[in-house]
């Protein structure tokens, strides 16, 4: 090796207005954001958890469909950052008046707010406003689209239990079809090179999934055999009454995650799972309550990684301003 | 008036024409074709030289048009959609019955062809409902439709629900030689889908619509067509499978012809996600395919299997395209990009030859609609379109005639435009960006066409 190679900058802020999509960020934005969590969970552990980092900054979180969990999350980070933060919800909003995603965008962005937080039932609703916004706009879930600060909290999920994704066995199950935590998280695992498989019945398999680089069965015992992480999705009642299955009964027989399932894992293998659950249809309990199980670490994460969105999002958001 | 089109390349495979000749217009009719013709037939200034590289052809007719009128005037008019379509080179179109009300009746079709006569731009042959209401029920009175001036029927926008209808349908047009036009999807396959159904739509998390839904649906009516011996034609066909039974179909003698929009033998539903990710734009029905479905709609028009390229030229207001992707409304206007479109994308692609153009877009709709038109024999219509196939052309829709701008070719630049549009003799477009062409347009003073 002759050439002389110039050192290559270390990536310090993300160089992007938003956040749409994993399908949108290299491996190295992805690493970015998951070793700045590290230092944004140390501030959670703190007995005064509050950094003057978005002081004077404006993050309005848009929910255009119900969300405890995320909004929650979104909200305690932007809290802990110091931003000044309000939530919209579509009960309160002038949706109910017939007001379209756009003007209610529009004007929400005439108040000058840095950050629009969106949750939408549209795939594509993000990209939208990213186009008529000046604020940058972080996609908190859209349509059966993208949920990408879900998969970045599985990853550091995932990182913090077994030090690395690259090389693991990932199995995730359930409704693949409907599902924009798994478009997030299958694109988000292989970038970072793990070995993902996906299982679920035939009829909520989208044609064209084996295309991107997944393996895609029906066979639980072949996704689950010495899988590092096994990830479950919920399973949403009117699907079976979209006749994608016949029963929740039979979908638990066949589908759901039972102990014996699981002993055919790794024996260090971690349980996942986005919420909300539905114990008794895609997961028992005794799974999701057991020892492998870390549901709830998912969900502590999250508030730290959403920090390092917004951080750096913000940074972007700077970069932006002064160019 | 006489006047004497000199010189240009003439194509009117019709008449077995391809070459350089001449063509004398009397009053709204051609008189005479030949090579050489002397400019003493023409009256006083009627002779109009043709510059060489233009082709004269055989007015093109666009059998899928919605004009939106009446109901839906703030998307299209009868008149600012004929505008369109004799600037997009089209001398005549047929416009689809989905108005408000639906053209099931001959009170809206006299409204249609009245407007139609008001604007005198392209002629306008209004397609009449199927159903009453395009309610999927019961029979329009279709021969009253026929008498008031509709020249075929169809549900377009909706199937025709049960194959007894579309049965009954197709009986029932065959007593008058009319064909039925059938927008083919199966409502149940589709779902409440917004694109096609594969690895693009599963990536964008959007619902899919499986090529399945127009084909089987197709294979029903083909199945009925050869039972009842009625005439079918497949409205913008886009799966492969659907070109499959339309194959079978007419290897085994079925009264079954197609079309094939210019989007559909253009684009994929890689478009849906590049270079403006969830372009509504790019939202019609059906969707665009993949690239298996587009390539086998380009085998279909170089070997003979599709009968007509059609544009299914649908306007929408821009409110109701700047919404949510799953939310907008389907279809993008198409008359005034058709003829680049066709012209790069089929001709100087090396796919098809100019006569072969032709036979799409003029001989076949007129022959499968019974209209006139399709040939520039002695005799028939003076409804002439001009192309300039070198022309160099950059789409821009704040140009578009048409009420609505909902395109996502703008800013495309294309080879291959329209010179000049003549109906019935009288110029009615003439493109000031082809040099030294010597055609005014008319104005609305001018004596009207018979």
């Amino acid at each position: 090796m002759d050439a002389v190679q110039t050192p290559k900058q270390p990536l310090t802020a993300l160089r992007r207005k938003d956040l749409l999509s994993i399908a949108d960020l290299s491996a190295e934005e992805i690493l970015l954001i998951l070793d700045t969590a590290e230092a944004m969970k140390e501030v959670g552990q703190r007995a005064i958890k509050k950094v003057p980092t978005l002081r004077g900054r404006t993050v309005v979180n848009l929910f255009f469909e119900p969300s405890t969990r995320t909004r929650t999350s979104f909200e305690i980070a932007e809290k802990r950052l110091s931003a000044d933060t309000l939530n919209v919800a579509i009960g309160t909003s002038s949706v109910v008046k017939g007001e379209t995603l756009v003007d209610t965008a529009m004007n929400i962005e005439a108040m000058a707010p840095s950050m629009i937080v969106l949750r939408h039932s549209s795939s594509g609703a993000c990209h939208l406003l990213s186009r008529i916004c000046r604020a940058g706009i972080i996609n908190a879930g859209d349509g059966m689209h993208e949920h990408p600060t879900q998969a970045l909290l599985d990853a550091y999920t995932i990182r913090e239990r077994k030090g690395r994704v690259s090389g693991l066995k990932v199995a995730i199950f359930g409704d693949l079809l409907h599902s924009r935590v798994l478009r997030s998280n299958l694109l988000l695992l292989t970038k970072l090179g793990a070995e993902v498989w996906v299982c679920g019945p035939a009829t909520l398999i989208p044609p064209g999934l084996d295309r991107l680089g997944v393996h895609v069965t029906t066979s639980v015992d072949d996704a689950v055999r010495d899988a590092d992480v096994v990830m479950m999705l919920r399973i949403q009642l009117e699907r079976m009454e979209g006749g994608f299955f016949p029963s929740l009964r039979e979908y638990f027989t066949t589908f759901g995650m039972t102990e014996a399932r699981v002993s055919r894992a790794k024996p260090d293998v971690i349980i996942m799972h986005p919420g909300p659950m539905n114990r008794g249809v895609e997961i028992a309990s005794e799974v999701a309550d057991g020892p492998f199980s870390v549901i709830l670490d998912q969900v502590a994460n999250g508030v730290a990684v959403r920090m390092a969105v917004l951080y750096l999002l913000a940074g972007g958001v700077d970069h932006e301003a002064t160019a | 008036m006489k006047r004497l089109l000199k010189g240009g390349r003439l194509v009117d495979p019709a008449a077995g024409i391809d070459g350089d000749f001449d063509v004398l217009i009397d009053g709204d009719r051609i008189a005479r074709v030949d090579r050489d013709l002397p400019a003493t037939l023409a009256d006083d200034g009627g002779v109009v030289s043709i510059p060489r590289g233009l082709v004269v052809c055989p007015g093109f007719i666009d059998m899928h048009v919605h004009l939106r009128e009446p109901g839906q005037e703030h998307k299209e008019t009868v008149a600012t959609g004929t505008s369109a379509a004799v600037a997009g080179g089209f001398t005549a179109v047929a416009c689809m019955p989905n108005t408000s009300p639906v053209n099931d009746n001959a009170g809206v079709t006299e409204l249609i062809l009245r407007k139609a006569a008001e604007a005198a731009l392209a002629r306008v042959y209004p397609i009449g409902a199927v159903s009453r209401g395009q309610q999927g029920e019961q029979l329009a009175d279709i021969a009253e439709l026929r008498a008031a001036g509709c020249v075929a029927v169809t549900d377009d926008g909706h199937p025709v629900a049960t194959a007894l209808l579309a049965r009954r349908a197709l009986e029932y047009t065959s007593m008058f030689d009319m064909p039925m036009i059938e927008h083919c999807e199966d409502l149940s396959l589709k779902g409440d889908g917004c694109a096609h159904e594969g690895p693009r739509a599963a990536e964008l998390g959007l619902r899919g619509i499986p090529g399945t839904a127009e084909s089987i649906m197709a294979a029903r009516d083909i199945l009925l067509a050869e039972m009842t011996g009625g005439r079918l034609h497949v409205a913008h066909m886009s799966a492969w499978t659907t070109l499959e039974a339309v194959r079978q179909g007419k290897q085994r003698g079925v009264k079954v012809t197609c079309e094939v929009a210019p989007h559909h033998f253009t684009l994929t539903d890689d478009w849906l996600a590049s270079p403006v990710p969830y372009d509504t734009n790019t939202k019609m029905n059906p969707p665009l395919r993949e690239a298996r479905d587009r390539d086998a709609m380009l085998a279909g028009i170089a070997d003979g299997s599709v009968d007509a390229i059609a544009t299914d030229h649908a306007p929408h207001h821009y409110d109701e395209k700047h919404v949510e992707f799953d939310r907008a409304p389907f279809g993008i206007v198409g008359l005034e990009t058709a003829i680049p479109l066709t012209l790069d994308r089929l001709v100087h692609s090396g796919l098809i030859r100019l006569p072969r153009l032709v036979e799409l877009m003029s001989v076949n709709p007129a022959r499968i609609l019974h209209v006139p038109g399709g040939t520039l024999a002695a005799g028939a219509p003076a409804d002439i379109t001009i192309l300039a196939p070198d022309l160099a052309v950059t789409i821009d829709r704040a140009r578009f005639r048409s009420r609505s701008k909902n395109t996502p070719f703008h800013g495309w630049s294309l080879r291959g435009g329209v010179a000049a549009t003549i109906v019935g003799g009288r110029v009615v477009f003439a493109n000031r960006e082809v040099p030294a062409l010597a055609l005014e347009e008319a104005t609305s003073s001018s004596p009207a066409r018979a």
